[in-house]
């Protein structure tokens, strides 16, 4: 726990209630890792960096709690020592990324189809909603069923319903021994391949079709990988860990074609599994046994939501675009009165990163 | 005991209200006299009883949603339910409302083996989904002790359990897309059946939420391939603090087990005494510990396992060699409640969750109360989760004694949040938890959570009065109170 260890909450508790008493917007501030995610807001900032540190882990309740600026990677390091990680295994996008932008963000990498995604993992938080109060909710412990999960409902708010100020993770052991098989296949290939194989139950902690190749990550007992591979086939990748890596954090070529070529967009394309391959123009890369699939595509936008709209999916366009764009997939009209009254619950003035979402939320 | 009435009072009269529903639903469908009324006039929580006004059993999502619609626009409350089972009177109806009975909407509508998904009514039981995923060698994960009975619609409203929810999680993990019916009568779509939503985590929101925020009409949840193999182990301890410290051990060591449980010696003997699972009686502490996968993997946990338990001071290990001794060591933990009542007129059972650390305090603490309240206490505990049930035993025929009964549980649960603990780790707050609510949370949190449920229902027309208490109201105690022996589903399983 490092020497910048500091608890800022009143300081940013003080900050929320100014400008909850002067109707004046704040920009919510982290790392800025993740400020591409999402469309920008005219505020104030509010810096909440000096707000850090690792407040409680014990290895031995699966749990972990620090300040939501604690940088990911001073996390990722602690649990590494005593051999646990994050399960959702949460993409960084930059040496600043921060544990409460994860959350706000709640974004989640390679393992989330096998472990469960970043809001699966929220055990509590403590917050300052748009009122300026400080509250806590859920806890350190596994099993809470006492007043509604407002915990994860901050997860994927993007700062919208509260200030993150302390997050309380269900943390888990890694895995023994990791190792990646590479086979040849095509779309429909891999995803027949993929079901039958996660089916089985078989160890599969990350997938990812990309050019007619399947990468397939094993995670587990040593012994458990012995019989797998077998089950699996395909050919050991030698290059496993870095792979892995450049997929989550997006620095495999594919993730920046999209800016070589004029309108063309990054897309993240969130769908059920076992749905076919898409009829839209552009280079895909698949992740999540079938439920993620990235598109850089000069198709418009209009189009792409349409095509994923009608598989049961979500698309949100990731990197590129104009500032105007909709990033996120439009809600449907019950769906999205819910979503303003929920943001008057927890910000009235609606002062917390306001349009960071959807326009005025 | 009787429950205040709450909130809304309709603006239709009950004639008026019976005709308008008669237009909804077949005669059948509907009850309104205190004879045919008097099985819905409480949950597993018997203490508390209260007949409802009109009964209605829709069979059609459409039946729901026009039935909310006509109570919405009438002012009328709605009390949810699905089979009953839930312990902290979260079903307990209103004097002046409907009971809206959501079990004969029951059709698993779809099973989707490639995409790993069950799409349901919410008056499926729990264990029909697997039962129905079976022959696609899958399996719906959380398995509430009640899931012979218990409805999906039940497990979402309470967030439900199970003895794997360590490692399989809680309903929140396990479900994908619900649809629902809203206050005013809107039919919504939260969630998907990808892994990820637009715009807020409602799903979560909804889960644990009591019937408080929508009516569930269906759900998808999530199906597991079946792990090749399941072994499970006995473990026995001369102290408690032992065997706490054996679980720390484990998962230090990065096992994380399907099931991990925990007796104390009163539960021990009153189980043993039941089921002859062949419980040592002479010991503090048992652990029932179950691993599960792949076959070599399991063989090397369950080697691994014993190693550490030996090491950890286990007087005993013993590990199942078939199928029907794996039933039987489940069999005593599983008969823990009913095995409790029978060497006690009455039990009351509590749900706190508390850091596994604090566990040897906490034990202490209960023991020293024990002797003080002069009531004796089995415990019971989901110990990889953290999950502690102390029974305490009383004799409600005993004047005072329920009252010091009382008075003891809600002792157990303040120390529980003081441990760094909750109030409830799967039973739900319903009626029985409203002023334990007030010790876990402050004045703006609960407050918060009001402005949550008035931005779903603004008139507080759906379960109105329980989950959450008024800043006010931090009134009496209830609790899981067992006559004889008797629970309110004495078929069912509780653990």
């Amino acid at each position: 726990m490092g020497g910048m260890d500091q608890d800022n909450s009143t300081a940013i508790q003080q900050q929320v209630t100014q400008a909850s008493h002067d109707k004046s917007v704040l920009d919510i501030r982290g790392g800025g890792s993740k400020g591409f995610y999402g469309h920008a807001v005219n505020g104030l900032p509010l810096d909440v960096t000096p707000h850090r540190g690792i407040t409680n882990y014990a290895p031995e309740e699966l749990v972990l709690t620090a300040r939501a600026a604690t940088p990911l990677a001073e996390i990722e390091h602690a649990l590494n020592e005593r051999g646990q990680m994050l399960p959702f295994e949460p993409p960084h996008y930059g040496d600043s990324a921060t544990l409460g932008g994860t959350i706000a963000c709640a974004l989640s990498g390679p393992r989330r189809a096998a472990a469960g995604a970043a809001r699966d993992f929220v055990l509590g938080t403590r917050l300052v909603n748009g009122c300026g109060h400080l509250m806590s909710f859920g806890g350190q412990v596994m099993k809470n069923v006492a007043g509604y999960d407002v915990s994860r409902l901050q997860c994927g708010a993007q700062g919208t319903l509260g200030v993150l100020l302390d997050v309380s993770l269900k943390v888990l052991p890694r895995p023994e021994q990791e190792l990646t098989l590479t086979l040849a296949a095509d779309f429909s290939d891999a995803l027949t391949r993929v079901a039958t194989l996660v089916g089985q139950s078989l160890p599969i902690s990350a997938s990812c079709l990309y050019d007619d190749h399947l990468h397939l990550r094993l995670s587990g007992a040593r012994c458990a990988l012995q019989a797998a591979i077998k089950k699996v086939g395909g050919e050991h990748s030698s290059q496993s860990t870095t792979f892995w890596q450049q997929i989550k954090e997006q620095q495999h070529p594919f993730f920046s074609r999209f800016a070589k070529q004029a309108g063309s967009r990054l897309w993240r394309i969130s769908l059920p599994a076992a749905t076919p391959h898409l009829l839209l123009d552009g280079e895909w890369l698949m992740e999540w046994n079938g439920a993620l699939r990235w598109l850089t595509s000069d198709v418009s936008i209009e189009q792409v939501r349409r095509v994923v709209s009608n598989v049961g999916g979500h698309a949100t366009l990731y990197r590129g675009g104009n500032n105007d764009d909709a990033r996120f997939h439009p809600l449907s009209d019950g769906v999205a009165k819910l979503h303003y009254q929920l943001k008057r619950a927890f910000d009235p003035h609606g002062i917390l990163n306001p349009g960071r979402i959807y326009p005025s939320l | 005991m009787q429950h205040e009435a709450t909130h809304a009072t309709p603006n239709i009269n009950k004639a008026e209200l019976l005709k308008e529903l008669s237009h909804i639903v077949s005669a059948d469908g509907i009850l309104h006299e205190t004879e045919t009324m008097r099985p819905y006039e409480c949950d597993g929580l018997s203490a508390y009883r209260q007949l409802p006004w009109i009964v209605v059993l829709p069979e059609e999502t459409d039946q729901v949603q026009r039935i909310v619609a006509l109570c919405h626009e009438q002012q009328v409350p709605i009390v949810a339910r699905g089979a009953g089972t839930g312990v902290s009177g979260g079903a307990l109806p209103h004097a002046h409302g409907v009971l809206l009975s959501l079990a004969k909407l029951n059709r698993i509508l779809d099973i989707d083996p490639n995409n790993r998904t069950a799409r349901i009514e919410p008056g499926v039981r729990n264990l029909a989904i697997s039962q129905a995923a079976a022959q696609y060698n899958l399996y719906y994960a959380p398995d509430p002790s009640s899931q012979i009975a218990c409805t999906i619609g039940g497990n979402v409203a309470e967030n439900s359990g199970g003895v794997h929810c360590l490692k399989y999680g809680l309903t929140v993990h396990n479900i994908m897309r619900l649809e629902v019916i809203t206050a005013s009568g809107e039919r919504i779509t939260i969630g998907s059946e990808a892994l990820d939503s637009p715009g807020y985590d409602l799903l979560a929101l909804m889960c644990g939420s009591e019937g408080m925020l929508g009516i569930v009409t269906e759900v998808t949840v999530k199906l597991l391939p079946r792990p090749e193999r399941v072994q499970v182990m006995l473990a026995a301890f001369d102290d408690v603090v032992k065997a706490g410290a054996a679980v720390a051990a484990v998962i230090e060591a990065g096992i994380i087990p399907a099931g991990l449980e925990m007796m104390d010696k009163l539960a021990i003997q009153a189980a043993e005494d039941f089921a002859h699972a062949g419980y040592p009686r002479d010991a503090e502490a048992v652990l029932i510990c179950e691993v599960d996968g792949s076959n070599e993997e399991v063989s090397e946990h369950v080697a691994t396992i014993r190693d550490i338990f030996l090491e950890q001071g286990a007087t005993k290990v013993r590990t199942a060699q078939d199928e029907q001794e794996r039933a039987i060591l489940w069999k005593g933990r599983k008969s823990a409640f009913p095995a409790v009542g029978r060497i006690s007129p009455d039990y009351y059972c509590m749900d706190g969750t508390i850091p596994r650390k604090a566990l040897p305090l906490v034990l202490k603490r209960i023991s020293e109360m024990s002797a003080k309240y002069d009531l004796a206490v089995a415990n019971v505990f989901h110990a990889g989760d953290g999950n502690l049930h102390p029974l305490i035993l009383y004799d409600a025929n005993k004047p005072g004694e329920l009252e010091r009964t009382e008075a003891f549980g809600g002792k157990i649960l303040t120390l529980c949040v003081e441990v760094g603990g909750t109030v409830t780790g799967e039973h739900g707050v319903g009626i029985e938890k409203l002023d334990q609510m007030c010790v876990q949370f402050g004045a703006l949190e609960l407050e918060q959570f009001h402005a949550v449920k008035a931005a779903f229902d603004p008139q507080a027309l759906l379960n109105p009065g329980k989950a959450i208490p008024t800043l006010h109201r931090c009134a009496e105690l209830g609790g899981m109170h067992v006559h004889n022996g008797q629970l309110p589903h004495p078929e069912l399983e509780r653990f």
